[in-house]
């Protein structure tokens, strides 16, 4: 007996278009925008809901994050520059994040023609960090950010994490009377910080 | 027992005339979307070339898709995914509840996928007394009022904010009186994570599966498939035979186009890539033919597998946007509907292609170029040939212009004469291929019904139906 997976493959080759007049496409280069690429990010970030600050030192960092935060209790930090107060690295079971409220992750990099930062397993540590936590604070370099998605996908070897997000902005619905709410059920907000 | 046929005229005109706010309020929302798709999509100067290029990788792919689902097959086994394989919706289900029920799971929580709608999934597993909740909020709107989607991308168009918040009322115990999209947003929020947090599984769908790696790719605005990937143990993905792509670099292309033909935004909030399980968890993938197989025979209709379901098509559709999408009665409703569906049955759903204007303003906002309005019009002519034209339909126009020909249409077209062209029929505006352009006395259509003009205008052409 011929597996279930033979079967829809055969069927597939049987039914499949044949002949050679359907090649892979020759991929052009596009032409780039020509603005600030770091202003070009902020921008797209900013309409997308997200807000961004540059940050010198630790301590304005530190001071930020109780500024935009203040009633937060759980702080919770993949980054090495912010340890938060509650020790990722004893977290064992993605749902022991459901009590953070502000989670701080470093990107790998930003992409300017829309805003997205780029997250991965590995910057995360425990992914529930990103989804679970009511705030978000990514922290990212400014020379980290490439022009577009062309560029973006250059840049990321998929095969290095078994998980990688593209994030734009907040959690976001329109599905209530097509009236935009953020925070529909992951982050309720995004802050980036260039540092 | 006689074989249930899809009304959709009847179905449209129960929408229309439940009272004077839903349609109107569905096609200003659905054209809302259009608009900001135009403007994002003016934006890109290689806007065409990107659909060229998508159309065209999906084409390849499509043709030598035997070799592109092995090698994903492949790829994704490598990297640790446990990879089934479906033939049809049955299988699909079954395998879903066999690896819950080894793992004793009881309840799941579900991103939005239409495959597993297309399936069924959800009723089955309920059967067999598993707990499912939908973690989208529209999906979930749709769940706790016992509907199927009514949109690819936003399921609960149909409803005003005074539905949903009567329905969370009655559901989830909100205050009737509060119609606050950003309360009730907050309430369901506070009522799902709990249901997040205890479910044994969390099941997505994909929008893209990519051969070189392995990987599937998940659109969404909530975060809400990364929840569920995320926290529960077990992720398990079904992915339609059709969503596979060849190379990591031809993302680039497709997540430009997709959101922005969907919503006009540059991006879906998150856009998430598997490529083998989380730490510590367990992935299962699905690949999934479900009829795939037999449409990739079909000449005519084919390359709808093309489509990336980004529901462009269904925005701009001056049918769809007056008739809702339930009235379909198919998984798939609007025009990419009308030329799915049947490929499923075409005795039940032999009115579908009668439901549209063949205006072409779906083809031409289509990002991977498929020729919708080529493959209505095909699906007439088969309805024809295959003996199902019921004696009544006189003519080809019936389904769509008892939509049109509704009052309400003709009275704010005439009350809002030129700045009224967001709701006349967009073939006016979109189509450059189509005759009825030509015609700008159109705009006198209130006098005598499109209904009229078409017949008189077009019958000879189309006598045969
Ligand atoms: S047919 Fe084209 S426009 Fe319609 S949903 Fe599919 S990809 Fe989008």
């Amino acid at each position: 007996m011929i597996s279930t997976k033979e079967h829809i493959l055969e069927a597939i080759r049987k039914n499949k278009p044949q002949g050679t007049q359907y090649p892979y496409p020759v991929i052009p280069s596009f032409p780039k925008s020509s603005k600030d690429i770091v202003e070009e990010f902020k921008e797209n970030l900013i309409l997308n809901a997200g807000t961004c600050f540059t940050i010198n030192s630790i301590e304005e960092g530190e001071n930020k994050i109780k500024e935009l935060h203040p009633q937060a209790k759980v702080i919770c930090s993949s980054a090495i520059e912010f340890p938060g107060n509650k020790d990722l690295s004893k977290v064992t079971d993605p749902h022991q994040l459901d009590d953070v409220d502000v989670g701080i992750i470093r990107a790998e990099f930003g992409v300017s023609e829309n805003g997205m930062v780029w997250l991965t397993e590995k910057g995360m540590m425990v992914t529930s960090l990103g989804f679970l936590s009511q705030h978000l604070i990514i922290l990212l370099k400014p020379q980290d950010i490439v022009r577009d998605m062309y560029e973006a996908y250059s840049r990321i070897n998929l095969n290095d994490n078994n998980y990688g997000c593209f994030m734009l902005g907040p959690s976001a619905t329109a599905d209530i009377g097509a009236v935009m709410v953020r925070g529909a059920q992951g982050a309720r907000s995004l802050s980036v910080f260039f540092m | 027992m006689k074989k249930k046929i899809v009304n959709i005229e009847k179905n449209s005109a129960d929408f229309i005339n439940q009272d004077n706010i839903h349609e109107k309020e569905h096609d200003k929302n659905l054209w809302n979307a259009r608009v900001k798709r135009d403007r994002i999509a003016q934006s890109i100067p290689e806007w065409e070339e990107l659909k060229e290029l998508a159309s065209k990788i999906k084409e390849h792919t499509l043709s030598h898709l035997d070799e592109y689902v092995s090698t994903f097959a492949e790829n994704a086994s490598k990297r640790g995914a446990v990879v089934h394989w479906a033939r049809d919706a049955q299988e699909h289900n079954e395998i879903v509840y066999n690896i819950l029920q080894e793992r004793k799971v009881t309840e799941i929580i579900k991103s939005k996928s239409m495959l597993q709608e297309e399936c069924e999934m959800t009723s089955f597993l309920e059967s067999k007394g598993i707990e499912v909740t939908e973690s989208d909020l529209g999906e979930r709107i749709q769940q706790l009022s016992h509907q199927p989607p009514a949109h690819i991308v936003m399921p609960a168009i149909e409803k005003t904010t005074e539905d949903i918040a009567q329905l969370f009322a009655k559901t989830i115990g909100t205050d009737p009186n509060d119609t606050d999209p950003h309360s009730l947003n907050e309430a369901m929020r506070n009522n799902a994570r709990p249901k997040f947090l205890r479910a044994g599984a969390g099941m997505t769908g994909a929008n893209f599966a990519i051969a070189e790696t392995g990987t599937f790719v998940v659109c969404t605005n909530e975060g809400n498939a990364d929840i569920g990937a995320a926290v529960p143990p077990l992720h398990i993905a079904s992915i339609g035979i059709e969503k596979i792509i060849p190379k990591v670099e031809d993302l680039g292309i497709f997540i430009r186009l997709l959101s922005r033909s969907a919503l006009g935004t540059p991006a879906t909030q998150y856009t998430s890539h598997f490529t083998g399980p989380r730490k510590n968890g367990e992935l299962h993938i699905i690949i999934t033919d479900n009829g795939r197989s037999t449409r990739l025979g079909m000449e005519d209709f084919w390359t709808s597998l093309k489509c990336i379901r980004c529901g462009a098509c269904m925005n701009t559709c001056p049918v769809y946007r007056r008739s809702g999408g339930l009235s379909y009665e198919s998984t798939y409703s609007g025009p990419i509907g009308i030329i799915l569906s049947p490929t499923f049955d075409l005795e039940k759903y032999k009115e579908l292609p009668y439901h549209s204007t063949l205006c072409g303003s779906c083809s031409d906002v289509c990002p991977v170029k498929i020729d919708i309005s080529n493959q209505i019009y095909k699906w007439r002519k088969l309805v024809v040939d295959k003996g199902y034209m019921p004696s009544n339909r006189k003519y080809a126009l019936k389904a769509a212009g008892a939509v049109l020909g509704h009052p309400h249409l003709f009275r704010t077209t005439e009350a809002f004469a030129e700045k009224a062209l967001p709701i006349v029929p967009d073939f006016l505006i979109y189509s450059s291929l189509n005759p009825w352009t030509q015609e700008r006395k159109m705009f006198s259509m209130a006098k005598n019904t499109f209904r009229d003009w078409y017949i008189k205008n077009r019958k000879e052409k189309n006598d045969k139906y």
